[in-house]
């Protein structure tokens, strides 16, 4: 498969400028060009109003469906508190080795937990989640160094604490699969 | 590298399975989902899988059901039981029924990723208690004794045939046949093999020190018992006691001993409670007890009550097949302890090994070997490094007190009768070596 572009999609609104800040960083890590869009989804029809949250697992799908292509990385972005059935809230997820991703930037930032508001530590946590989902499609499983922007993060704490960097050993396995998969 | 952990998610909810698949993927696990128990149990017959993950409520078996068939099917695997509609009464019950834990959906992502975590703990600490069970039993393994000629083979037979007995024994046969190997050999194969065995070298013991050692003294029993000590007897409770050189315990001691054969209890010194013990009696003994016997020298009694099964170990001029075997494990076992590369043997040193009487038998070809290893060039050992002019071990019948004073002046001789240099050397003060000096008339080789 010739890879062309990651393509970072924006649903619902997003502040101007936002994610063109972390395009560069993205490039740089996984070495491939990124296109930002902003797409459009009825998101009322994904919202559970038990839980008064989105479900993640129908996001995913129609991303996969209606958006993803062959020749793209695809990772939809939501500014929506994203739910799955079995978790009480997921910042994102993504096929692993697949085609697309989603994640979302509502739990992200600092008023959430009632803190003064931090543009800088913002953007760098949806940098670094924006990596993280995209490192699962290009078949990057969670990693245990604690700096690596693969390790699992459940609390905005934990994503506060990683770089957003791929460590030695995922490098090197992104390097091994990107090898292969462009010899194919 | 780590174990990949597998997972089976059983659940009727298509999103649920889904989400987890999709959850533990991204951590590395394998994953494979089943809709129904009915599925599920198929798959665990022909897969192994560590964790389970289970809904309580579904159409058909339901979860808690599913738990009793899978630890029916498999009593240490790791089921987890999911719901989410939490009971008291339910939760209860999954665990009655040996769930590993039991979760509330949806869980919070931290709680889900500890839960695994958790498991996998479990799993490395079930498969470790395995390999250290595995590794102590093969530590008293007969694997040490080595030979297949056929004076070995019928050794082996006997072992076996006596292990699973409660039957006391005496082992016979010449010093450095591995009487004591024996001993292990038959308590590693008995049912008592998860309890000490306790071994006494009767012959290292005054006839004092043997008693307080056997029977174990109370505080102020006599100078220097300045504290409780349990006897080797009360140690080797659900175990084995191991009587070395029995042949060489006093007429005082015989007494005793046959006391608490028949009895099974005994008082410790100084002291007056009664202790029961439940042990077997192993005894080995280089001499003949059947003539000492017949000399008076040993209790006829005791000599029955311990002989009730006989195991000669052949001397080692009695199966000279198995030096090739043994010389091979020496030099193993000794190039690894010394962190030597392993070495081989030149034929023609080995066929002098074969043609040698080897008075001390395997420990003095052990010794033989142990010596040749160090004195070697590290990569083969050859006549010349094998000591086959003299023997190693001495074996002619001496008294502790010949020991003793041949040691001493051996000390004294190589630190040029310098007092001082040579009580330190032997670990004794300046006045206990002028007596000894003393006692055993010693004096400078001329």
């Amino acid at each position: 498969m010739n890879l062309e572009n990651i393509t970072l999609i924006s649903f619902g609104y997003f502040e101007k400028g936002l994610l063109e800040i972390i395009c560069d960083d993205v490039e740089h890590e996984f070495s491939v060009p990124v296109k930002i869009r902003d797409g459009y989804l009825a998101l009322s029809e994904y919202y559970d109003p038990a839980r008064k949250q989105y479900n993640g697992n129908e996001l995913l799908k129609v991303i996969e469906l209606r958006f993803a292509t062959d020749t793209t990385k695809t990772l939809g972005l939501f500014n929506v508190d994203l739910f799955i059935p079995i978790l009480t809230y997921i910042f994102g997820q993504a096929f692993l080795n697949g085609r697309s991703g989603i994640a979302s930037i509502y739990r992200l930032s600092n008023e959430r937990y009632g803190i003064k508001k931090d543009q800088t530590i913002f953007v760098d946590r949806i940098r670094k989640e924006v990596i993280h989902e995209l490192g699962h499609t290009f078949g990057l499983i969670h990693c245990s160094n604690p700096t690596c922007v693969m390790r699992s993060s459940t609390y905005v704490e934990d994503i506060d604490q990683k770089e957003h960097l791929l460590c030695h050993q995922c490098r090197s396995e992104f390097i091994n699969r990107s090898t292969f998969s462009s010899s194919l | 590298m780590a174990k990949k952990i597998s997972i089976l998610i059983v659940d009727d909810e298509e999103s649920v399975r889904d989400s987890l698949y999709n959850w533990f993927i991204e951590d590395g696990y394998r994953v494979e989902c089943a809709e129904n128990a009915t599925k599920a149990l198929s798959m665990l017959e022909s897969d192994n899988f560590d964790i389970v993950l289970a809904d309580i409520k579904m159409p058909g078996m339901d979860g808690l059901e599913m738990l009793k068939r899978i630890k029916s099917l498999r009593k240490d695997s790791i089921v987890i039981i999911m719901t989410a509609f939490a009971t008291v009464d339910t939760a209860v019950q999954a665990l009655k029924d040996g769930a590993f834990d039991y979760v509330t959906k949806p869980f919070d992502p931290d709680d889900l990723s500890h839960l695994i975590r958790n498991a996998s703990k479990q799993i490395s600490l079930l498969e470790e208690n395995e390999i250290l069970k595995e590794k102590m039993v093969s530590l008293e393994n007969v694997e040490d004794l080595i030979g297949t000629s056929e004076a070995m083979q019928q050794v082996l037979r006997e072992i076996e045939s006596v292990a699973q007995s409660n039957a006391s024994v005496i082992i016979t046969g010449e010093s450095g046949t591995g009487k004591e190997l024996v001993a292990r050999a038959i308590h590693a194969n008995s049912p008592r093999k998860f309890f000490p065995l306790v071994s006494v070298h009767c012959g290292a013991l005054s006839e004092s020190l043997l008693e307080s050692e056997l029977f174990g003294h109370e505080k102020g029993a006599f100078t220097g018992a300045v504290y409780n000590r349990k006897g080797r007897f009360e140690m080797a409770d659900s175990g084995t006691i191991f009587l070395d050189e029995i042949a060489t315990i006093s007429p005082k001691m015989q007494v005793e001993l046959l006391r608490v054969l028949e009895s099974k209890s005994f008082v410790r010194v100084g002291g007056n409670k009664e202790i029961t013990s439940d042990f077997r009696v192993i005894c080995a003994t280089n001499r003949d007890l059947k003539t000492m016997v017949e000399k008076g020298l040993f209790r006829e009694d005791l000599f029955y009550r311990l002989n009730v099964v006989n195991i000669n170990v052949p001397p080692l001029r009695e199966r000279i097949e198995d030096i090739p075997q043994l010389v091979d494990y020496f030099i193993k076992k000794y190039c690894i302890s010394m962190n030597k590369p392993v070495m081989t043997i030149e034929t023609a040193a080995l066929k002098r090994l074969e043609e040698f009487p080897f008075p001390g038998n395997i420990r003095e070809l052990e010794n033989m070997i142990e010596r040749a290893i160090v004195v070697g060039n590290g990569k083969k050992i050859s006549l010349k490094d094998l000591p086959l002019g003299k023997t190693v071990v001495n074996t002619t019948v001496e008294s502790l007190d010949d020991l003793e004073k041949n040691h001493i002046f051996q000390i004294l001789s190589k630190y040029n009768w310098n007092i001082s240099v040579s009580a330190k050397a032997l670990k004794v003060d300046r006045v206990t070596l002028y007596n000894k000096i003393k006692k055993y008339d010693l004096k400078p080789a001329k």
